[in-house]
């Protein structure tokens, strides 16, 4: 997964064998106990349970027995507020914040303040994330200048500074016109384009989904025909210019029959969907606490819900994303229709899928592990692998460690998570990402193996 | 009793017990001298971020009656102006150490969230487009004393449901007291899935003859300019109450501020049958009640230490 618009901070290769670890890659069609051995930062060798030699090479030996060694997850969905929110998040804590999710790399969000629109503002970016990212990081540029949403940026420059895509994330683009022009000029300089799909004109003024709960609460209701109307209209010009989309963070059942048509129409169209959405309904907004449940797009219904599932096991859902969403406090601690729009994610993400969906049998270990880690590819990105060969990007997880989210608070700068206060079961132990020790739980003790 | 924050969180019999309360209140209020001393060295504060007259008026009236120290903050003047929030204004009233906050505020949750940071029992006065329970606890107040029981009684809730705090409120207050809820407006003034709050819907007043009371609503002008419905004229030719849709011997409420000529006609605000003066007078001792309940009655109380025979002060008498 070395790609040169994604950088983290030079360190350490990992020298490590991480021994007696259920092993389980589904792409790579690995599924048992290896000693799983890395050595200057690549995966050397799977070996048999307890016969890799590794004191004699001088290896940091880590018992994994009961752990289960995953591809890190990839999540290219995230926010990270540099430049100008750094009192939200910063590249150093966001990318950290990756890390202990069990994520070897992210793509940031380009509606910063100002946005990352020029060239310059790329590299930049860049030689932060040389400087201070815990996990490989890259960032999309907008599509339009400064998110206007009327003209479009000079693209192919931006992709000649790294530029890992083009959105304008947070905002629609409105415009069919200028969406079709940025689509055209894509043959030019490639960058997949992520659309946040939302028809202004019909989410209003709109803080939660629409139905009987919004109706209950007497807060402004955003109908999912807001997302899958726009979802088909850009899918339709995208089929016409033969171009390659992204659709961001799925909410809706009609959306999922938008991108499942396109699919079979032939559109080069992928779509993510994110673990709040895939775990919690507008049932959920009765706490009237934004800090949890204040997003956009918003949590919708249990039909809806189980239609990101269904979309997630015939594969028209593509990959998880976090829409990681830093606030400062003061930004949540107001009544809902006033807080800002946004729920972190990173941290939690492998854990609250698998104690939500996973434990209950809804879907199985393999395809979460395959869907955390699929998000690199809409983005040409190199999926991470636990092939031997490949770079190590590792994510060790406890599945029956139980925890309480935010009980030893966050690595994020922001406390504002989606499932604060849940008991969830399952827990990233130790990240390898770009061939380094990412992260470690500070109560994993690295046992010496007999 | 801790809040009042939704009505929702009121059984039956909670409801009834503030309802006979406030007719302890309204024979007080007969008396030469109003006013007891039941809240006396206690401090209420009102602070409301909307204008507001009924409701405030007749907190602070309410307060003032049960002997209690008032201070009334507006928004508009106040720090609020200076961008002050929600907790730091909370903050700083709470440093008077007040027995009770009332909140009007225009967005929902703000009265959960007061009461999460504060000490002080809090009234939701209206939060947004959300709750205003005190309303409802005056409108069942005054229906009942007119119909006795509200159980299987047909009610009708005419108007701009979408934007009203008070139809959400009432409606779960109606629906605990056993009534049968008919909600009626057009469709756009109408959210999407009320009916799963247990009420049937209705586009038109074709059936209202069914209705032993109709519970008008405040239609806001600006209502027009958003599309919700064409025009003033159009809406008034469909869902106004006037003396040719009114029978004789249905009830008529509305919460105010009456738009005169829009969604109730002159004559019927005028008529007998008509109840809005007496849910303002209902709202007086309806508010003593509540704030009585909160801050006075043996629930409210701290929990007494074991054996010590600690009982509610009784009402009228010196605390």
């Amino acid at each position: 997964m070395s790609e040169t618009r994604l950088e983290m901070r030079a360190g350490e290769s990992a020298d490590v064998v991480l021994r007696g670890a259920t092993v389980l890659d589904p792409v790579a069609g690995i599924d048992a106990p290896h000693d799983v051995v890395v050595r200057d930062g690549r995966i050397a060798e799977l070996a048999a349970p307890a016969s890799a030699s590794a004191s004699a090479d001088g290896l940091e030996e880590i018992d994994a027995t009961g752990l289960h060694a995953f591809p890190a997850f990839f999540d290219p969905h995230v926010h990270l507020r540099v430049p100008g929110q750094e009192h939200k998040e910063d590249i150093e804590t966001g990318s950290r914040s990756a890390a202990a999710g069990g994520y070897c790399g992210v793509l940031a969000m380009a509606n910063t303040a100002p946005p990352v629109s020029t060239p310059a503002d790329v590299e930049a970016l860049l030689a932060d994330a040389r400087a201070s990212a815990s996990v490989r990081t890259g960032f999309l540029a907008t599509v339009t200048a400064a998110m206007q949403g009327e003209e479009l940026t000079e693209m192919a420059s931006l992709r000649d500074a790294g530029a890992a895509g083009f959105s304008d994330d947070g905002l629609p683009l409105r415009s069919a016109r200028i969406l079709r022009r940025a689509l055209q000029y894509q043959r030019l300089c490639g960058g997949t384009i992520a659309l946040h799909e939302e028809d202004p004109e019909l989410s209003g003024a709109g803080v939660m989904h629409e139905g009987p709960v919004s109706a209950a609460l007497g807060l402004e209701g955003v109908p999912s025909i807001s997302e899958s109307t726009t979802i088909a209209r850009d899918a339709a010009i995208a089929g016409y210019e033969q171009a390659r989309i992204h659709v961001q963070h799925l909410s809706a059942a009609e959306s999922v029959e938008a991108v499942r048509a396109a699919k079979a129409a032939g559109v080069r169209i992928t779509c993510e969907a994110s673990p709040h959405h895939l775990c919690l309904t507008d049932e959920a907004v009765r706490s009237l606490d934004p800090r949890r449940h204040k997003m956009n797009p918003p949590l919708r219904s249990e039909a809806d819900r189980q239609a990101l599932i269904a979309g997630l096991l015939d594969g028209t859902i593509d990959c998880i994303a976090t829409d990681h969403a830093p606030h400062a406090a003061e930004e949540k601690e107001v009544p809902f229709e006033q807080a800002a729009m946004g729920v972190t994610g990173l941290e939690t993400a492998f854990a609250a899928l698998h104690t939500h969906l996973v434990l209950p049998g809804t879907i199985e270990l393999g395809l979460l592990v395959e869907k955390l880690s699929a998000g690199a590819e809409p983005f040409g990105v190199e999926r991470p692998s636990l092939a031997p060969g490949s770079e190590a990007n590792v994510a060790l997880c406890d599945l029956a460690a139980t925890w309480t989210v935010g009980e030893d608070g966050y690595e994020s700068r922001s406390s504002n998570s989606w499932c604060a206060g849940e008991q969830l079961t399952g827990r990233v132990q130790m990240t390898l990402a770009g061939g380094q020790i990412a992260y470690r739980l500070r109560s994993f003790s690295m046992g010496v193996a007999a | 009793m801790r809040h009042l924050l939704s009505i929702g969180d009121l059984s039956k019999a909670e409801i009834e017990a503030i309802l006979d309360r406030a007719e302890s209140f309204a024979e007080v209020g007969r008396r030469d001298i109003k006013k007891v001393p039941t809240l006396r060295g206690r401090t209420v504060v009102t602070l409301f971020y909307e204008a507001s007259t009924r409701t405030s008026s007749s907190f602070e009236l309410a307060a003032k009656r049960l002997s209690a120290d008032l201070v009334s903050v507006k928004a508009a003047g106040s720090s609020v102006d200076k961008g002050e929030s929600l907790k730091d204004t909370v903050a700083t009233l709470s440093a008077y150490d007040p027995a009770a906050i009332v909140l009007r505020h225009p967005y929902a949750g703000a009265a959960q969230l007061v009461a999460e940071w504060a000490d002080a029992a809090v009234v939701n006065a209206g939060d947004g487009k959300h709750e205003h329970p005190s309303q409802a606890l005056l409108d069942v107040y005054t229906l009942r004393r007119r119909l006795g029981s509200l159980e299987g009684k047909r009610i009708w809730i005419v108007g701009d449901v979408l934007h009203s705090r008070v139809a959400r409120s009432n409606l779960i207050a109606f629906r605990q007291m056993g009534a049968e809820l008919t909600v009626c407006g057009p469709p756009a003034l109408i959210p999407r899935g009320l009916e799963q709050l247990g009420c049937a819907v209705e586009h038109s007043l074709e059936r209202l003859g069914e209705a032993e009371a109709i519970y008008a609503l405040r239609l806001q002008h600006e209502r027009m300019s958003e599309s919700f419905v064409p025009s003033l004229r159009e809406y008034a030719a469909h869902f106004q109450i006037d003396s040719r849709r009114l029978g004789r011997r249905q009830l008529l409420m509305h919460p105010g501020p009456v738009n005169r000529g829009v969604e109730l006609s002159g004559e019927v605000i005028d008529s007998p049958q008509s109840l809005i003066a007496e849910q303002v007078a209902s709202g007086l001792v309806v508010r003593m009640a509540i704030l009585y309940e909160l801050l006075a009655s043996r629930d409210s109380e701290p929990a007494p230490v074991a054996g010590n025979g600690r009982h509610a002060t009784p009402i009228g008498q010196p605390a």
